[in-house]
């Protein structure tokens, strides 16, 4: 970024430029990855201006699913296109070919580097009703659909779509992806954060602020209503599948009686036309429905869990703060004790040690342990503070997305229900024209 | 009493089934019989021109059956009027009586034997067929006993409308007369003269030269009953699947309700939309109730197919019976030429006797020649009248069979038009509601 905007921004948000200035020289010593770019200033202020910038300067399309088959396995790999103007990327058109295994990966990096920030869900992973499902047509179709929309999003998140190991995906070839997923933290640390985080989860937080109380609520109410909303919305696809099914039978009914008629065999075929018709018209509508509305609805039920695993990571980060500062008064507590007599020292005295050199041995050690663990507490506070900041952004704009979202979704279904009513009244509406006409017919006959 | 003649109607044997005639049999012992209601019976012109009939409520009673065991059954008010008495402009409150179902299949069972020639309009069902699984089975069920009760009306105005049926004097006081009209029925005798079903379904295997135009209608009879069960069949299932489905939206309606209440924005969309989902999911009760309706017209005519059947059975039978009357009289006049002649054509026992025992005397011969005499003439003159008796018959029946088919493509088109109708009248709440809904989620 400029660094006119850069001076602006500082101008006009004068504590916040301090604040930023602060928080990127300690992301900087802080970060073991290699995606330091994400803590770079310029991403922080691109984050804080979100309104301002919109411009779309990446677009990948994920397309042509191919079956795979090694000895070990098979399995589906995608093609990934990218055209982008953007100048970190070395060239501006990239085409690659990953796996499902490829996106879960990327997913998982995305969310170690930044915790707080509201990645949407892939889709499921496992289908329960089996192995082979994962090699049906309709099922690849649809995961096609959400891996697509899943990398695009991220393309269109203003941190998100430059983070380092997203770039990686995007552009390596298949051996360069697998030597780079090599790379990284390895096990021991990796596992060092998962325990530190399974015990910062148990510990709790302790004072939560009272924003992400309220949000906490709102997502277990939305994963509520969103899980209802797609039980239903696939209901009422399975039970116009089944209506559907008994239409069909019922046209043939109606030409068969035309057999046996006389005067009615006009009318009785142009019925079975109209049920016909209607059948087809029918079969576009749950198309509809199961294409645009179903798949929005699911992936928001997935996104909920995401909101809940967002908002334990930050309540970790803030209780592992926490207990940091809690170790430090613990620790203050003990140099205020050595103030006065510790009958250990005269003991101490007793076998020869000088006491009053004791003391200001354990002294000086408790000074360096408060002095190291101030400056932990001041690193991990930073880290609350932009966990929260980038949190309640990102939370903003997640809102933004999911009404969009909703709304768009919602809108269509409506649509696809208004234009299957319409094309039915047209079939029946044409069924009567063509009725009333054959009176007429028949009263000139007579006449 | 007005009514001059005093044959009983009770006429066994009595195979002649002309309608005027049939008129002037009905029995004397009538009370209630006015010179006003002669006018009704007026030749040429159908009762329901003349008079106005309904069948306008239904009501539960309790009662003691046959076996002595309290029972709950429904009985249906049966109103009539004559029309002058409206056109005059004073309007007379109607004359009306109860009746309950059970007489109303008695008067069907003495105009099916009283007029085997006509095809008889049917009642509604005794028990809900073809239900899907919101509509109750059960013959209480207050939509069961309304839907009754217009088909019974219907059952009624169609009688009445009949320039044959209309003008039998039974079916007259079943409109009009309360006490004792079920005894009337009795006294006539009706029941004596239904055809066994064991002798009906011996003629229709048995008979030689079938007319090719009942087995046509036979076989249509048979094709209307069959297609139209299975429409009635696969309506019902669709109707189960359409309910499921407007009703599972009323779900939506809950939900938003439900979400609204944490979402800033769209809150108001969500709780508008969520209304215009409850009326979408509720408007499916009446699009049945009007598909029910439409059922109820097809399955008059699964019925009627019953009554088609029925014409085409009687026939059978007359055609059997002329077939065996000539049968007999052709064995009647070989016996005659064997006796007269001496010689024996066809293996009999009296050949074998005569041949073992020595021949008759010539006086036996003579008497016995007598007696085939006299056996020939009745003979021929039964062949006579069952000849005469089965051209009537087709005649008559015929009539009454071009007169159902023009009835039955007319109803039936109009059915068929209606049932579009009626799915245009859906299709245009469909877009309403949609329309509406949208309009609510654009707005979230």
């Amino acid at each position: 970024m400029e660094s006119e905007s850069t001076t602006s921004s500082a101008q006009v948000n004068g504590n916040l430029a301090q604040t930023v200035a602060d928080l990127s020289k300690h992301m900087l010593e802080l970060d073991e990855d290699d995606d330091l770019e994400v803590f770079s200033k310029d991403a922080l202020i691109n984050q804080y201006k979100l309104e301002e910038q919109d411009i779309k300067d990446v677009f990948i399309t994920v397309d042509c699913p191919e079956n795979h088959v090694t000895s070990i396995e098979t399995f589906v790999t995608y093609r990934v296109i990218t055209k982008t103007t953007r100048s970190e990327f070395d060239s501006s058109e990239y085409e690659v070919r990953r796996r499902y295994q490829d996106f879960l990966w990327l997913k998982g990096k995305l969310e170690e580097a930044h915790p707080t920030l509201i990645i949407n869900p892939l889709p499921e992973k496992f289908v329960m009703k089996g192995m082979m499902e994962r090699f049906n047509d309709d099922f690849i179709e649809t995961r096609r659909k959400a891996l697509h929309k899943f990398v695009n999003r991220i393309a269109d998140h203003p941190i998100l779509s430059f983070n380092e190991d997203f770039k990686v995906f995007l552009t390596a070839q298949a051996w360069e992806l697998a030597s780079h997923k090599k790379q990284g933290p390895g096990l021991l640390s990796r596992m060092g954060e998962t325990v530190r985080a399974v015990a910062a989860s148990v510990r709790g937080v302790q004072n939560r602020p009272e924003e992400f109380t309220a949000m906490n609520d709102y997502v277990e109410t939305f994963s509520q209503k969103m899980g209802m909303l797609d039980k239903i919305a696939q209901r009422i696809v399975k039970e116009q599948k089944e209506y559907l099914e008994g239409m069909k039978e019922c046209g043939p009914v109606y030409t068969l009686w035309s057999g046996s008629e006389d005067q009615l065999v006009e009318p009785l075929k142009a019925i079975a036309g109209c049920i016909d018709n209607c059948c087809k018209v029918t079969e576009e509508q749950v198309a509809g429905l199961s294409e645009n509305q179903v798949p929005i609805l699911h992936e928001y039920v997935l996104c909920a869990e995401t909101l809940k695993a967002v908002l334990r990571r930050r309540d970790n980060i803030q209780a592992e703060y926490e207990s940091k500062v809690d170790a430090l008064a613990s620790k203050k507590a003990d140099k205020e004790n050595l103030k006065h007599t510790d009958l250990s020292f005269v003991f101490g005295g007793f076998l020869g040690k000088n006491t009053e050199e004791a003391k200001q041995q354990k002294e000086q050690r408790l000074d360096c342990e408060m002095k190291e663990l101030k400056e932990e507490i001041g690193r991990l506070e930073d880290k609350v503070e932009c966990a929260n900041n980038t949190l309640k952004v990102d939370w903003e704009r997640w809102k933004r997305n999911m009404q969009s979202d909703v709304k768009s979704a919602f809108v269509d279904m409506a649509d696809t229900n208004m234009n299957y009513y319409k094309k039915c009244l047209a079939i029946w509406e044409s069924f009567l024209t063509s009725q009333k006409t054959d009176v007429h017919l028949e009263k000139d006959t007579d006449s | 009493m007005a009514d001059s003649t005093s044959e009983d109607v009770a006429v066994v044997g009595n195979t002649d089934f002309a309608a005027a005639d049939l008129h002037n049999n009905t029995n004397n012992t009538v009370t209630g019989y006015s010179s006003f209601s002669k006018t009704m019976m007026e030749e040429g012109v159908p009762l329901l021109k003349k008079m106005e009939i309904s069948v306008s409520e239904a009501e539960k009673r309790t009662g003691k059956n046959a076996v002595n065991m309290q029972e709950v059954y429904t009985v249906y008010l049966i109103e009539t009027r004559p029309v002058d008495a409206i056109t005059e402009g004073q309007s007379t409150a109607p004359d009306s009586l109860w009746r309950r179902y059970s007489e109303f299949e008695l008067l069907r069972n003495y105009l099916l034997v009283t007029f085997p020639y006509i095809v008889v309009p049917p009642l509604p069902e005794k028990r809900a067929e073809f239900v899907w699984h919101k509509l109750s089975a059960d013959n209480m069920d207050p939509d069961f006993v309304e839907r009754r009760r217009i088909g019974l009306e219907n059952f009624l105005l169609r009688v009445a409308s009949h320039s044959v049926l209309s003008k039998d004097k039974i079916f007259y006081l079943f409109l009009t007369q309360d006490d004792g009209w079920k005894d009337v029925v009795y006294d006539t005798g009706f029941q004596a003269k239904a055809d066994s079903r064991l002798k009906a379904l011996n003629a229709t295997f048995r008979v030689k030269n079938p007319d090719k135009r009942y087995t046509e209608l036979k076989h249509y009879s048979d094709e209307l009953q069959s297609v139209i069960s299975q429409l009635l069949r696969v309506r019902a299932k669709v109707a189960d699947r359409l309910y499921g489905v407007y009703k599972v939206h009323g779900n939506y309606g809950r939900v938003f309700s439900e979400w609204s209440a944490i979402e800033r924005e769209m809150g108001d969309g969500l709780q508008s939309a969520g209304h215009h989902m409850d009326a979408y999911a509720a408007s499916v009760d009446d699009i049945l109730e009007e598909e029910e309706h439409y059922a109820d017209q097809l399955k008059e005519y699964l019925y009627y197919s019953e009554s088609l059947r029925a014409v085409c059975r009687k026939h059978e039978l007359i055609q059997y019976e002329l077939e065996m009357a000539a049968q007999d009289l052709i064995s009647k006049k070989q016996q005659r030429e064997e006796l007269a002649t001496g010689t024996v054509r066809t293996f009999s026992l009296k050949g074998m006797t005569s041949k073992l025992f020595g021949q008759e005397t010539p006086e036996q011969r003579e008497a016995k020649l007598k007696v085939l005499e006299e056996q020939i003439v009745e003979g021929e003159e039964l062949v006579k009248t069952s000849n005469a008796e089965c051209d009537e018959y087709v005649r008559n029946a015929w009539i009454d069979i071009d007169r159902f088919k023009e009835q039955k493509n007319q109803d039936l088109k109009e059915a068929l038009i209606s049932y579009a109708v009626m799915q245009i009248s859906m299709c245009k709440k469909g877009i309403q509601v949609w329309t509406n809904a949208k309009e609510c989620f654009s707005k979230m």
